[in-house]
């Protein structure tokens, strides 16, 4: 199979989805011009036209309620935010708006929108380009909110998300688009709702989020190395929660790491936390424990950002104080390679 | 001026009456506690929606806001549902999960309302674009009251709309207040001129009474959309009767006169034609006895549909 990269794969789906059905159409601040929200959105206003692919005034709410009102009108649109602070300005058309239109029309208006934002870390960023936001989006019925991990995922759930009567919240960590995998080229679609176990394992379970399951396998294969053999489960649809696949692998490893990317008070890790320890409370050797970000504001300097962000190291010391084992020699690990390789200015 | 009565202009008048009157019978209805949610009653300004919606047809497209009774009504929407939604029984036009304040009816075009200000300016914006792009005649308003204009939504939303000329009428429906304050207590800019500063044809009508003039505009302004125009402004300057919110005047309150009222009631069609309107009383009468005894008799909905209808 082919290899690309996850932004490839992002963009090869937009324009597979807007080739199969003429009522998708892609916009949003600096969407077609020269930089295409780091290229996932190249070449579809030269392919599409203005019409379909087009730029906005810096005006995040109406541009948000706009498709709204597009989508009443049987359009699918894709808005697309370069980082997800934006969509604080947008709220109010998604959470008033958006969530429970269908609702309050007694299921007469399904609302076929994507909101595509971009996620977490890049190169000092700062506290206001940095985040993730998950549980603002995974509080509210009605929406969906996906975060996908892999190239493959990215693809298909991107085509599923489009394809869905329901708004969702499509969530891109920056460095994951550098990542490459096996991606089939034909359009395809992967079901929304459906966790993806990355990698089998018996004694502990970790559940990941976006760019934490990135630091999970990598941690993993160095626990590995000690012997530990770690199971990794991507939720990849953060709402609605596949929860089933987690129990059953809590249930069979008795420990649960939740590594979310995003601030553990009230975040979707306590969402996690919370169903495994009802469903799983007998097979439990140890409480449910959680990574995440620090409670502060995210830091510019990369000296304090090192420490904001959990990575594979903060998940090796987790699992080993969870199995009771001594703290391995990590040096010489390279646990940064991609905040390096982000070179910026952006 | 109104012109002398004639069949157009009773069919306008017979529907403000229909309005004014199921609007009283909520009144009278509240105290029993059958409708437990609040209502923003558009009596005295029932004449902005019957005009509006008379130039357009039934798959033109309507945003408007939580004072929505006489847009629902206007538009197209059956009263027996209207009347059973904000009973909040399964018979209601979304089954009770709307209520007064959420109203919608996509099958006659109104497609939605919102309880925060503001909100739905955008959806006519996209809506608009949308059916401009699918090659569709279909025009569309979005209604917003003066205090929406103060939002940065609406600015957003005009700016959008002339920059990309999407066909869409913006109405203003101007009862120069916000719940309990008054213009003049809220605004720095002057409404019309600052909408002229985005580059869009604005239109003033000053009587919000005239049903025949708020028609005859508004059917213009939809032909120049319909012809592939970019967008439209429209302010229409009119009078609540009632308080805010709920069934009660509130002319004691202080924030404003009972003289105040005096121009409009007397302009007021329903006052104008009362020998008219008059002839008309026992028959609207009838259709609301109806639409109340529909609501009376649907059954409230099963505890189940709580959970359908949000995915």
């Amino acid at each position: 199979m082919r290899r690309l990269s996850f932004g490839d794969a992002v963009r090869e789906c937009l324009t597979q989805e807007m080739e199969r059905d003429p009522s998708v159409f892609v916009y949003g601040i600096g969407v077609p011009d020269f930089k295409a929200i780091f290229g996932t959105t190249a070449g579809l206003a030269e392919k599409f036209g203005p019409q379909r692919c087009f730029d906005t005034p810096l005006s995040e709410e109406s541009m948000t309620g706009f498709a709204l009102g597009a989508a009443l009108k049987g359009m699918r649109p894709v808005h697309v935010h370069i980082r997800v602070e934006f969509l604080l300005l947008a709220m109010n058309q998604i959470v008033n708006m958006m969530s429970c239109h269908n609702y309050m029309t007694g299921g007469r208006t399904p609302l076929p929108v994507v909101i595509r934002a971009i996620i977490g870390r890049g190169w000092g960023q700062g506290a206001q380009h940095s985040k993730s936001l998950f549980s603002y989006f995974t509080h509210i019925p009605g929406l969906k909110v996906v975060a996908p991990t892999t190239p493959r995922d990215a693809k298909g759930l991107l085509a599923a998300s489009i394809r869905d009567n329901n708004p969702v919240i499509f969530l891109e960590h920056r460095w994951l688009h550098w990542i490459e995998d096996d991606v089939p080229a034909e359009s395809f679609v992967e079901p929304l709702g459906v966790a993806r176990v990355m990698r089998e394992g018996r004694d502990l379970t970790i559940v990941a989020t976006s760019w934490m399951n990135v630091e999970a396998m990598h941690a993993a294969k160095i626990l590995a190395g000690a012997g530990i053999n770690i199971e990794v489960i991507d939720p990849r649809t953060l709402a609605p929660l596949d929860i089933d696949p987690i129990v059953k692998s809590v249930k069979k490893t008795g420990r649960c790491l939740v590594a979310d990317y995003d601030w553990l008070h009230s975040g979707f890790s306590a969402e996690v936390a919370a169903q495994v320890s009802e469903l799983c409370f007998g097979d439990l050797k140890r409480p449910v424990q959680r990574i995440g970000f620090a409670p502060t504001p995210c830091p510019t300097v990369r000296t304090l950002e090192n420490h904001f962000y959990p990575n594979a190291e903060t998940i090796v010391r987790a699992v080993e104080r969870m199995l009771d084992r001594p703290a391995m020699d990590l040096s010489g690990i390279d646990f940064y390679s991609h905040e390096r390789r982000f070179r910026g200015p952006f | 001026m109104l012109t002398a009565p004639n069949e157009r202009l009773k069919r306008l008048i017979r529907q403000t009456l229909l309005i004014r009157r199921i609007e009283e019978r909520v009144i009278e209805l509240y105290p029993s506690d059958k409708i437990q949610s609040p209502v923003h009653l558009s009596i005295g300004q029932e004449p902005v929606a019957v005009g509006l919606c008379e130039a357009m047809t039934p798959q033109d497209i309507l945003f408007t806001t939580y004072r929505g009774h006489a847009y629902y009504i206007a538009k197209g929407g059956t009263l027996p549902e209207l009347m059973a939604e904000l009973y909040g029984r399964s018979g209601g036009v979304s089954g009770g999960k709307a209520g007064s304040m959420h109203l919608a009816a996509p099958e006659v075009g109104m497609m939605g309302s919102s309880a925060v200000v503001a909100s739905t300016i955008p959806h006519g914006v996209g809506a608009a674009l949308a059916a401009k792009l699918r090659g569709e005649k279909q025009a569309v308003i979005t209604v917003f009251g003066d205090g929406a204009t103060e939002e940065g939504v609406y600015h957003e939303s005009l700016n959008f709309a002339v920059l990309h000329k999407v066909p869409v009428l913006f109405v203003c429906e101007n009862n120069a207040l916000a719940v309990h304050t008054s213009l003049a207590e809220r605004q720095a800019f002057d409404t019309e001129s600052h909408a002229k500063a985005y580059g869009i044809n604005t239109t003033v009508i000053e009587d919000g009474n005239d049903l025949i003039k708020i028609g005859d505009v508004t059917a213009k302004l939809l032909a120049s959309l319909r012809a592939g125009g970019g967008p439209e402004w429209l302010m229409i300057k009119t009078y609540r009767y009632k308080e805010h919110v709920g069934p009660g005047d509130d002319f004691d309150a202080g924030y404003r006169k009972r003289a105040d009222m005096e121009p409009w009631w007397k302009s007021d069609p329903l006052n104008r034609y009362a020998d008219i309107v008059k002839g008309m009383e026992a028959e609207v009468k009838a259709e609301i006895d109806r639409a109340v005894a529909f609501a009376e008799a649907s059954a409230p909905p099963a505890p189940e549909q709580l959970l359908t209808d949000v995915e």
